[in-house]
């Protein structure tokens, strides 16, 4: 049986404010262990929440950036439940209102084709605590340091066809969260995590089949590994006869494998209703134009018009544009730099040297100003492509600008012809088996001069040149 | 329409409140007489209305996104039935 595959992914983005949603208490990561925990957080009698405006702000950016809906009245309302890492006995999140709906992202596949796939909604909620349950003497601690940070929640609709396409989805949802400054998109921290919804069906078949929830998965890479595992697992059943149980499951890293989370699922009863501590949020449309004029330059955007403008090819463009910094980055180098050449830096040897050394390019050891000076050097012709990488890495380990190591290494190109043609001559005089080999028509022994010739210079030679100049010579 | 016991047991349970057999029979009557309010409600009216979110006619006041709270964990960890190094302790939630 051909089996066609289904799933939507939930994906929670922590929005990127310093205090709560609905308090003034710091977001900031890492603290000691409820000291970031206020009355309100701890869900004491009596206090009240109160809505933080740039968490409003922040989810009409995503709504327009994705082409969504961005509700002029939206409502928050209390989902119930009991855990002990959320003290009030409810989490206020958004259920029939929810703040952005119907909006949609273009995801371009392997083979070059697009495809679209819907944004449902994305709501505004409060984070849960932290539950802690090794050497406490068979207890459990809580931290509710977390509690009370702000989340938008994206729901996708079941449009997307494969694991690989929801990792596509997912990696492109981040990129937006991150150019829009709403979420530092960091998975390590758990900043943003996704659930994903997935299910099988007999091609042609028009309903769905039983779907399950993979819970909580933190990386880009473990997102297609459980998906895929889940995929494989349902079709087993199906295929011995068997039947999908819709249950929450989780994906465990270590074994590669996803495992059902309850014994006995408890059908969910969340009992929602309006928190009728909270007021309807409404947005007007001057409030909208003022989020709209404030958006910054989104990556499809971004990535049309760098090419536009310098002339560059798709795959480069979309190595620069992977983050927003990268993109400034280059656009600061390609500013008094040849743009072509910028893209091919930003993209090689910077890239390289960043993930090398793991540094992020907002850390780069070398700035634009002095990558654009190196480059610079190699327009002007002060050296070589080849004793460019050589001064990268110079400059990378710490030693200085490009013009400096250039100078303190007498690096700088030999293009004066009578230092170059001396040292083609010697090298002529004393290669003659090469020579006929040459003049026999074996074009390729031009290499082994010119890498001769550069030896000889300590690479220092014009390559240009060298390469005319040799050829000159051997053919007379 | 009538509520059960099963209902009680239900509702009783998702709240974590204890219910003793004998107060199942007037909790379950006075629940019926509630939802009887709302049998009456239910006949008003409300085609082409917007559902109320909140009885005041009024949207959110929003707040300025500042660190206002200090920490203040010593404090209110005095509280607390039991605390190690700075977390709340609660009786074990995994198995």
């Amino acid at each position: 049986m051909q089996w066609e595959v289904v799933i939507g992914l939930e994906i929670h983005a922590q929005l990127a404010t310093q205090s709560k949603i609905f308090s003034g208490a710091s977001t900031a990561y890492g603290a000691a262990p409820n000291t970031q925990a206020d009355l309100v957080t701890l869900g004491y009698p009596g206090v009240l929440p109160v809505l933080n405006q740039d968490v409003v702000v922040m989810a009409a950016k995503f709504g327009l950036a994705v082409d969504a809906t961005v509700a002029p009245r939206s409502v928050f309302a209390r989902k119930n439940y009991f855990y002990p890492d959320l003290p009030k006995g409810y989490q206020i999140s958004q259920y029939e209102l929810p703040i952005v709906e119907h909006g949609h992202i273009d995801l371009t596949l392997d083979d070059g084709s697009v495809k679209r796939v819907g944004i449902t909604r994305a709501h505004l909620e409060e984070d849960a605590g932290k539950s802690l349950h090794e050497n406490l003497d068979g207890k459990t601690g809580i931290d509710l340091n977390r509690a009370g940070t702000p989340l938008l929640e994206i729901v996708s609709e079941p449009d997307i066809r494969s694991a690989k396409e929801a990792v596509n989805y997912m990696r492109r949802i981040h990129q937006i969260v991150r150019y829009l400054g709403i979420s530092d998109g960091n998975m390590q921290e758990g900043s943003f995590r996704c659930d994903a919804n997935v299910s099988v069906r007999p091609r042609g078949q028009e309903e769905f089949g039983t779907r399950t929830e993979i819970k909580n998965l933190n990386s880009f890479r473990f997102v297609e590994k459980a998906i895929n595992f889940e995929i494989e697992r349902q079709i087993e059943v199906l295929e011995d006869g068997g039947k999908i149980v819709q249950e929450t499951r989780l994906y465990d890293s270590d074994r590669d494998e996803t495992r059902s989370m309850r014994g006995k699922e408890e059908a969910n009863d969340y009992r929602y209703f309006p928190d009728p501590d909270l007021l309807p949020v409404e947005i007007s449309p001057e409030f909208l134009a003022a989020v709209k004029s404030a958006m910054p330059e989104l990556p499809q955007a971004k990535a049309d018009r760098l090419i536009e403008q310098y002339g560059l090819k798709a795959a480069e463009v979309e190595v620069l544009t992977a983050s927003r910094a990268m993109a400034d980055y280059f656009e600061a180098v390609a500013a008094s730099a040849d743009a072509q050449l910028a893209a091919n830096w930003v993209c090689g040897e910077l890239s390289g040297a960043l993930n090398k050394d793991n540094v992020d390019i907002t850390d780069s050891r070398v700035d634009a100003a002095a990558l654009a000076q190196l480059i610079q050097r190699i327009s002007d012709n002060t050296i070589s492509g080849k004793i460019a990488k050589e001064v990268f890495a110079a400059m990378w380990a710490g030693e200085g600008g490009a013009d400096e190591i250039i100078a303190a290494k007498g690096l700088k190109q030999i293009t004066d012809s009578g230092a170059i043609e001396a040292v083609v001559d010697q090298v002529i005089a004393d290669n003659p088996d090469q020579v006929q080999q040459f003049r026999d028509g074996k074009d390729k022994v031009l290499g082994f001069f010119v890498g001769k010739v550069m030896q000889a210079t300590q690479g220092k030679a014009n390559p240009g040149q060298v390469n005319q100049m040799l050829r000159d010579k051997l053919k007379s | 329409m009538a509520i059960t016991r099963k209902d009680i047991e239900h509702i009783a349970h998702l709240a974590r409140l204890e219910v003793s057999d004998a107060e199942v029979p007037a909790y379950a009557d006075k629940l019926d007489k509630i939802i009887g309010f709302i049998d009456t409600l239910e006949q008003a009216e409300t085609a082409g209305l917007q559902p109320m979110a909140h009885p005041l006619q009024m949207s959110q006041r929003l707040r300025e996104d500042a660190v206002t709270a200090t920490d203040q964990r010593d404090h209110y960890q005095q509280n607390a039935a039991e605390t190690t190094d700075g977390l709340y302790i609660v009786p074990r939630v995994v198995e």
